[in-house]
């Protein structure tokens, strides 16, 4: 029983409307959300229903044919797995150099991150055909004792991915737990329940709070080489072959900065959907897309940069097997998609960013659309004109993708959707606890006196 | 009596709280700070600010090294398959393996002894007041001598506006 001894002394009232505005969204559901979730939920189920078919009636139904078996399954893969460098390596770069701009945008970034890498991790799987032979990847042993052979790429991508998957999920979920109990103490009937499962007892001591920063200041230390391995070792998968255009030493770093290329833009485009949907105008400033678009632009230069570079060399050394690749997307069949990609990658997001013709987020929002329109294309130019040019002609081929094909790749962008919505409605999409920070007045700052500094408190948002 | 505490609205007042608490005797071990946020820029936060979570990430990392390094050799020499011309135990493909599962190793054991030490998961304390997601600071003692329960209130009373409860 508690009770109080001086009931006298004022209760100073403090309201929080900063995290009243941030768990609202969990409390209120509105139509369009339900319908919104719905719509998508029907195309990822038509996903589903499509990869059944194609285990049905084999991988036939996509449109592999000879000489290119990896396509737009791998398309697909290699550009979520470049999604998911939005997140976690941008929040935990931002976190080390204690940018304080970074608190409303860290956790929208690690939820990419995460359901990114679930939905990357998955087109292997559909690419397969036979799926539930999948556990041979895994460092099992069958019942002759073989092992999987630990010198091959498709082997380094399982401990890449599960590595960075695990570490990302950690990186997302310690930093929730204090929002957690936040709602929980707001919360009644089930929701107190389900966040009190959910805050683990967190009470908010010096040593918890104290413990949670230096968990996550190490965990930011060691996940940011952690995530560049994992999109260079999905590089390997393709320079560790003797495949034209492939086998580059360049592939690596290439690869990482496409990666965080396109993860800003996704980054970007959804932090204007929460904005917008969520009302969050007061948290999501102009002025973070302002900073995500410069940094978009630097790596726009960047992809320009390394694009020269292989170009470049390839073009230099003038090796016949190299030069058809070479040729197939300068100004062969390729060549639309080819110019498509280098203006979307750098004519548009150099003259959106640099001038800003559209303001600041509508800028934004606009050379972010062309990027991931452009990388997606990238991707695709890195995988299938060097399968359909290979070293002689007479295993030269052509590839077009089928319709199962194209709605398991719409599909993924409907589960990302999906998975976002959800989880914007189970957890707060800006960490309360973090902006909280980020508002504190500092005690040397601007005030004389111990009053000042507790009317500075009080009139925190 | 299971606790006493008081509930401020700034920290300033809270770090009066602390000290004056002191100043009656109470040990740093047994003063209770709880808040909606970290405060760094204030000596309170920082009584419990040694921890070995460095020395024991790289202790993980270590571990996953090993591991990674025995796992990858002790594979490979169980069924010598010659590859592409590589040697049976391939230092350079390995170093891939065995470097994710150092940076796992580092990241699992930071993250257990982040739970182990701060006490999570647990049941919410008697002494815990769910004003504190409100912007409430609490400073508190859980199950304070009954003799010196007096000089403990006048010490949290004295150091500013704050309510001051009793948890029987």
């Amino acid at each position: 029983m508690t009770t109080t001894l001086e009931p006298t002394v004022v209760n100073r009232g403090l309201n929080n409307p900063m995290a009243d505005d941030l768990v609202r969204p969990l409390f209120h559901t509105s139509v369009w959300y339900y319908g919104m979730a719905l719509l998508l939920a029907s195309v990822v189920a038509c996903g589903l229903a499509t990869w059944g078919y194609q285990m049905w009636f084999g991988i036939g139904v996509a449109g592999y044919s000879w000489p290119v078996f990896w396509a737009f399954h791998e398309t697909n893969f290699v550009f979520w797995i470049g999604i998911s460098h939005a997140g976690t390596l941008i929040s935990a770069i931002l976190r080390l150099v204690n940018a304080r701009w970074r608190r409303p945008v860290t956790r929208c970034a690690e939820v990419i991150t995460v359901f990114a890498l679930m939905i990357g991790a998955i087109l292997p799987i559909i690419h397969l055909g036979r799926p539930w032979l999948f556990f041979w990847v895994a460092p099992y042993p069958s019942s002759r004792e073989i092992w999987p052979n630990f010198r091959s790429p498709l082997v380094w991508d399982f401990f890449a991915i599960n590595t960075y998957l695990t570490s990302s999920v950690l990186f997302l979920i310690l930093p929730m737990i204090p929002d957690f109990a936040l709602i929980r103490d707001r919360a009644t009937g089930w929701r107190r329940r389900l966040y009190g499962v959910l805050a683990l007892g967190w009470q908010g001591t010096t040593k918890q709070w104290h413990r949670l920063e230096s968990g996550m200041q190490i965990m930011a230390i060691a996940i940011i080489p952690v995530a560049v391995s994992v999109h260079t070792i999905v590089s390997f998968d393709f320079s560790m072959a003797t495949v034209p255009m492939w086998h580059s030493t360049i592939f690596g770093p290439y690869f990482v900065s496409g990666a965080i290329f396109s993860g800003i833009a996704a980054l970007i485009i959804a932090m204007a959907v929460v904005r917008k949907t969520l009302h969050l105008e007061a948290y999501l400033h102009p002025v973070h897309f302002g900073n995500l678009g410069k940094l978009l632009l630097l790596m726009s230069l960047l992809w320009a940069y390394f694009v020269f570079n292989e170009r470049l060399t390839v073009w230099y050394g003038n090796e016949p097997s190299e030069m058809a690749v070479f040729w197939a997307t300068q100004r062969g069949a390729y060549a639309p998609l080819y110019w498509t990609m280098v203006i979307c990658n750098f004519a548009v997001p150099f003259a959106a960013l640099s001038l800003r013709p559209f303001g600041t987020i509508p800028s934004a929002l606009v050379a972010s659309f062309t990027v991931l329109i452009g990388m997606w294309l990238e991707r695709f130019l890195i995988v299938v004109p060097s399968l359909a040019n290979r070293q002689l002609p007479y295993s030269w081929g052509s590839y077009r993708p089928q319709p199962p094909e194209i709605m398991i790749m719409i599909a993924t962008f409907a589960a990302m959707g999906l998975l976002y919505m959800l989880f914007a409605k189970l957890v707060p999409i800006i960490s309360i606890w973090e902006l909280k920070v980020g508002n504190q007045p500092h005690p040397a700052e601007a005030v004389d006196t111990e009053d000042e500094m507790a009317a500075l408190w009080r009139a925190r948002p | 009596m299971k606790g006493l505490y008081a509930l401020y609205s700034d920290p300033d007042t809270v770090q009066r709280a602390v000290d004056g608490l002191r100043s009656v005797g109470v040990a740093d071990r047994d003063i209770v700070v709880m808040s909606s946020e970290p405060f760094e820029e204030y000596e309170f936060s920082h009584r419990d600010s040694a921890t070995w979570l460095h020395w024991i990430a790289g202790g993980g990392g270590a571990v996953g090294m090993l591991t990674g390094y025995l796992f990858t050799s002790y594979t490979q020499l169980a069924w010598p398959l010659k590859t592409s011309g590589m040697p049976i135990v391939s230092p350079w493909p390995n170093l891939i393996v065995i470097f994710e599962l150092t940076m796992l190793g580092a990241i699992l054991a930071t993250v257990v002894t982040l739970f182990i030490t701060a006490k999570l998961p647990s049941r919410l304390p008697h002494l815990y007041d769910p004003e504190i997601t409100n912007g409430y600071i609490l400073v508190g003692v859980q199950q304070p001598a009954v003799d010196s329960t007096a000089r403990m209130k006048l010490a949290l009373e004295s150091a500013g506006q704050g309510r001051v409860k009793v948890v029987e």
